[in-house]
């Protein structure tokens, strides 16, 4: 198939961007995304133009490395991540809009790479269980309720790609933070740090530039690995129980 | 060393012993090891920094538990986070000899069968120590929360995996590694935020630096700034994974690659069996010229699915419509008492038999079936939906077909390699204070590796293993302060800015895209599934013309001074060009099959795999003489006390 890309480009952080208009030609429907712009790449690079760049890497759906806004969704028409979107979504002669997620807290480094560290300085905040190594009990030692497990499962698959911020009109990365701390928060061995992690991973979020929450539920539509919206308002009763006991974070 | 001697003729070097490895009864080793290790007081250890390269299941672990310990841990990674490390792509599970199932399992057993299946080429002290520490792994990553599989009653599920008889994988759903990954990436962010760990991310090494003969620091690239940077420490630590994707296509993520290991070896540190490398049965196959990887689907669904293809060669029909007498269930005709669960070196060379005498199927005839029609017959749809549904669902996703109603295709890919740096039971390499774990080093799985191993290992190595050995190094070498301006920290960061420059100056006009694919396919068919002589040495000839080519032809737009992503993927294939000549070359040199590595030349009388052990029971370890010059070969006999060969039979 014959498409019309129009792709935003732009060259450094602090350069305006434009979006910019390709044609490319002999796309599989059995290509990726991902791969149909490898094709777009390398007929760049032979006519002596500059490639756009985008982050991949496992180009499985599991790393959270790609995501773009693809026709204004995160990661596009199918609920998957960018590297799983098959061409065949697509018909012969459309024109896609390909561009970066647009978030404050997202900047953009180049094309349609953003920098979403913002993501790794909230787990660093309390996004984990303190248990250095060596000092773990037998793994036995305290049973977890399959139900707690798998609850704790479901919000531990989060790929951290940020498709959730991307699509809040409000750029907020609550369902991204809501994930780790239900996850840990339910089980036992998170116990502990409940009160902190929760009081102090929301301030991290709210540090990072990130937006309130209004109740759009975009960021669990456009969620590829289906964290459910559910999670926010258990956040929310995590961080009022912290309050009212008094909690403080470290 | 002649500059003019051909590369294939390579010398013999003086025998390589592992000098760390202490004696006595196996299950004694590693303790003996750790309390005759010399330890870095508590209060000093800050004044000491270390380098890890990678952030992965073993990188990941060795930073947050080096920084938990007290020293100065400087990370890397190329991609923008460390989550992203490609263990978190394992899916099936982690082995552990906890015995929860009361099913006669030990370590020792774990340690037998992991020596059994790597065919014999692995270390037993090594193994041994794997299996002890496989108990640990599990406590500490149900500490972290890691949500691992659980029964109604709360406790731990296992399952029975890659053919051993005992129930000792832990999993996660299908995303064991993702799981393992986070909890270690939890850790090391605990570390970042405390102040223990100085993290880079979107910086890739590109040289190690190497000053009085010891690894004190590496050359790194800034890969949105494109600034060429050195950091120097007391020890380097290479976590940085494996080289599948020296073969253009593989399951490894995209930008895995093999430049940190490559350039270590430039600089001495001796490269081991690096013909060793795992093709993976069970893969989606490549859907035409545009594909860019592959992707993996459990080995679980052999469990369930008959393999077939077309008994006539040439036969295009839809599979509905080739009648059951018309199919030839190859490995059920060939293995009557394994079926369609022989191992993956088995399966995966039948596929290819299959496919050479033209009975392969879907396009280009590179695939055959796996087929559900008799197991939803037996089982009903919702039975095979409970079990294999996410599996289903990611097949259609990729190829448009439904597998509950056509058979799924399916073809063999590489997905890991058991070579690597060549390290002792210290986990150091042949340059002193630089440790090679994880994938990026050969050490315990032989010249195979079971499922559910590499997370294992890679945990293993992280956690337990070189926190331990490291410490005994870094006793033993007061920290002496390396001058930012000496001599070999300039050259190197020279040589690394001068490498780059070349490329962007080539100006020829051909794509970093299409060298790799061209050398990819090079590797795969001479130097994959089956390996001949005549191919091995054909491919020999055409890689220093392709590297020759590929400086002459090189076109890498943009400059080096911002975020270049076709540069960082040129300035990798450098390195592969180098390394797929090592890899046919120890191909070659090893005239015996075993493992993921089979020569047509050793079968036995019914045409399986022959091992040489009175020849070939030995590590290869490659010492580097020079770019296209023939390496030396030093031998590490191997001596097997506990586990006695056998020839492994399927039949």
């Amino acid at each position: 198939m014959n498409l019309t890309l129009r792709i935003w480009r732009q060259r450094t952080p602090e350069a305006p961007g434009a979006m910019t208009t390709y044609e490319v030609t002999g796309i599989s429907e059995d290509m990726s995304f991902l791969e149909m712009l490898d094709h777009l790449n390398e007929e760049l690079i032979l006519s002596g133009d500059e490639p756009v760049a985008f982050d991949h890497d496992c180009r499985e759906g599991i790393c959270g490395a790609c995501g773009m806004v693809i026709n204004g969704r995160a990661h596009g028409p199918e609920r998957t991540t960018t590297c799983q979107l098959h061409m065949r979504h697509f018909r012969d002669g459309d024109t896609i809009d390909v561009e970066p997620w647009r978030a404050a807290a997202f900047p953009v480094v180049k094309d349609l790479v953003v920098d979403r560290s913002a993501f790794d300085r909230v787990i660093g905040s309390g996004g984990y269980v303190s248990v250095p190594t060596g000092s773990a009990p037998e793994a036995h030692a305290t049973p977890v309720p399959k139900a707690v497990a798998d609850l704790a499962f479901e919000h531990a698959e989060c790929i951290g790609c940020g498709a959730c911020v991307a699509a809040c009109p409000n750029g907020s990365a609550m369902l991204f933070t809501s994930a780790k701390v239900v996850h840990l928060n339910v089980l036992p061995q998170g116990a502990p740090e409940r009160g902190s992690r929760v009081l102090d991973m929301v301030a991290a979020m709210d540090d990072e530039g990130f937006g309130g929450c209004t109740n759009t539920g975009e960021c669990a539509t456009a969620c590829p690995k289906g964290i459910p919206l559910q999670s926010i308002a258990h956040m929310n009763r995590e961080y009022l129980r912290a309050v009212v006991k008094g909690g403080r974070g470290r | 060393m002649s500059p003019f001697a051909p590369y294939s003729h390579y010398t013999v070097g003086a025998p390589l012993t592992d000098t760390a490895a202490p004696g006595g009864p196996v299950a004694g080793r590693w303790d003996r090891r750790r309390f005759e290790a010399k330890l870095v007081n508590p209060a000093n250890r800050r004044k000491h920094t270390v380098i890890v390269v990678g952030t992965g299941l073993a990188g990941g672990a060795a930073g947050a538990t080096l920084a938990e310990q007290g020293y100065r841990v400087v990370q890397f990674c190329y991609q923008d986070s460390p989550r992203r490390a490609h263990s978190i792509a394992a899916q099936g599970g982690i082995n552990a000899a906890k015995n929860y199932r009361n099913d006669g399992d030990s370590v020792h057993r774990l340690f037998y069968d992991t020596v059994k299946g790597g065919d014999f080429r692995a270390r037993e002290s090594n193994v041994h120590r794997l299996a002890q520490i496989s108990v640990e792994i599990i406590d500490q990553c149900v500490a972290q929360g890691v949500p691992f599989a659980r029964e109604y009653g709360g406790l731990l599920d296992t399952r029975s995996f890659g053919g051993v008889q005992v129930s000792r994988t832990f999993y996660a759903r299908g995303q064991t590694g993702q799981q393992l990954l986070l909890g270690a990436y939890q850790a090391l962010s605990r570390q970042i935020d405390a102040g223990g760990v100085e993290m880079h991310a979107r910086t890739e090494m590109l040289d190690l630096i190497v000053v009085d003969g010891r690894a004190r620091g590496i050359v790194a690239r800034d890969l949105i700034t494109g600034r060429i940077e050195t950091h120097l420490a007391d020890a380097v630590v290479l976590a940085s994974g494996g080289y599948g994707n020296v073969f253009h296509l593989s399951t490894n993520a995209k930008n895995s690659n093999a430049t940190a290991v490559w350039r270590a070896h430039r600089r001495g540190a001796h490269f081991a069996n690096p013909c060793f490398t795992q093709i993976h049965p069970t893969c989606i196959p490549r859907s035409g010229d545009h594909q860019s990887k592959l992707t993996l689907m459990s080995e679980s669904l052999r469990n369930d699915g008959r393999i077939w293809v077309p008994k006539a060669a040439g036969d295009t029909r839809p599979p509905a419509a080739i009648p059951e007498d018309e199919r030839d269930y190859y490995l059920e005709r060939a293995y009557p008492s394994f079926g369609n669960l022989v191992p993956r070196d088995i399966a995966s060379r039948a596929a290819k038999n299959v496919c050479d005498e033209g009975r392969g199927v879907g396009p280009g005839g590179q695939g055959v079936y796996l087929d559900f029609a008799d197991a939803i017959a037996r089982m009903g749809r919702a039975a095979v939906e409970a079990k294999y549904g996410n599996l289903f669902e990611m097949y259609e996703r990729i190829t448009a077909e439904n597998p509950y109603e056509v058979p799924m295709r399916i073809y063999p890919a590489i997905h890991y390699t058991m070579g690597g740096l060549w390290v002792d039971y210290d986990l150091q390499t042949t340059v002193p204070g630089l440790f090679a774990i994880g994938e990026a080093n050969f050490s315990d799985h032989g010249a195979n590796r079971l499922g559910a191993s590499a997370l294992m290992q890679g945990l293993a190595d992280g956690y337990f293993v070189l926190p331990s050995t490291i410490n005994d190094y870094l006793a033993r070498h007061p920290h002496a302060q390396v001058p930012h301006d000496h001599p070999a920290v300039a050259e190197a960061a020279g040589e690394a800015a001068d490498r780059l420059r070349r490329l962007l100056e080539a100006g020829g006009d051909r794509t970093p895209e299409s060298f790799h694919r061209e050398l990819g396919e090079l590797l795969w068919d001479e130097c994959g599934m089956s390996r001949t002589e005549s191919g091995l040495r054909k491919a020999l000839e055409r890689i220093p013309e392709l590297r020759e080519e590929f400086w002459r032809r090189i076109r890498v737009p943009g400059t080096g001074e911002e975020l270049n992503q076709q540069l960082e993927k040129a300035n990798r294939i450098v390195d592969y060009l180098e390394l797929a000549e090592l890899m046919c070359l120890d191909a070659l040199h090893r005239t015996e099959s075993c493992g993921g590595h089979f020569r047509e030349e050793s079968r036995t009388a019914d045409g399986e795999a022959a091992r040489k052990d009175e020849e070939f029971a030995y590590v290869a370890a490659w010492e580097f003489t020079g770019p296209g010059n023939a390496p030396v070969l030093h031998k590490e006999d191997l001596r097997f006390e506990y586990v006695h060969p056998t020839q492994r039979s399927y039949a």
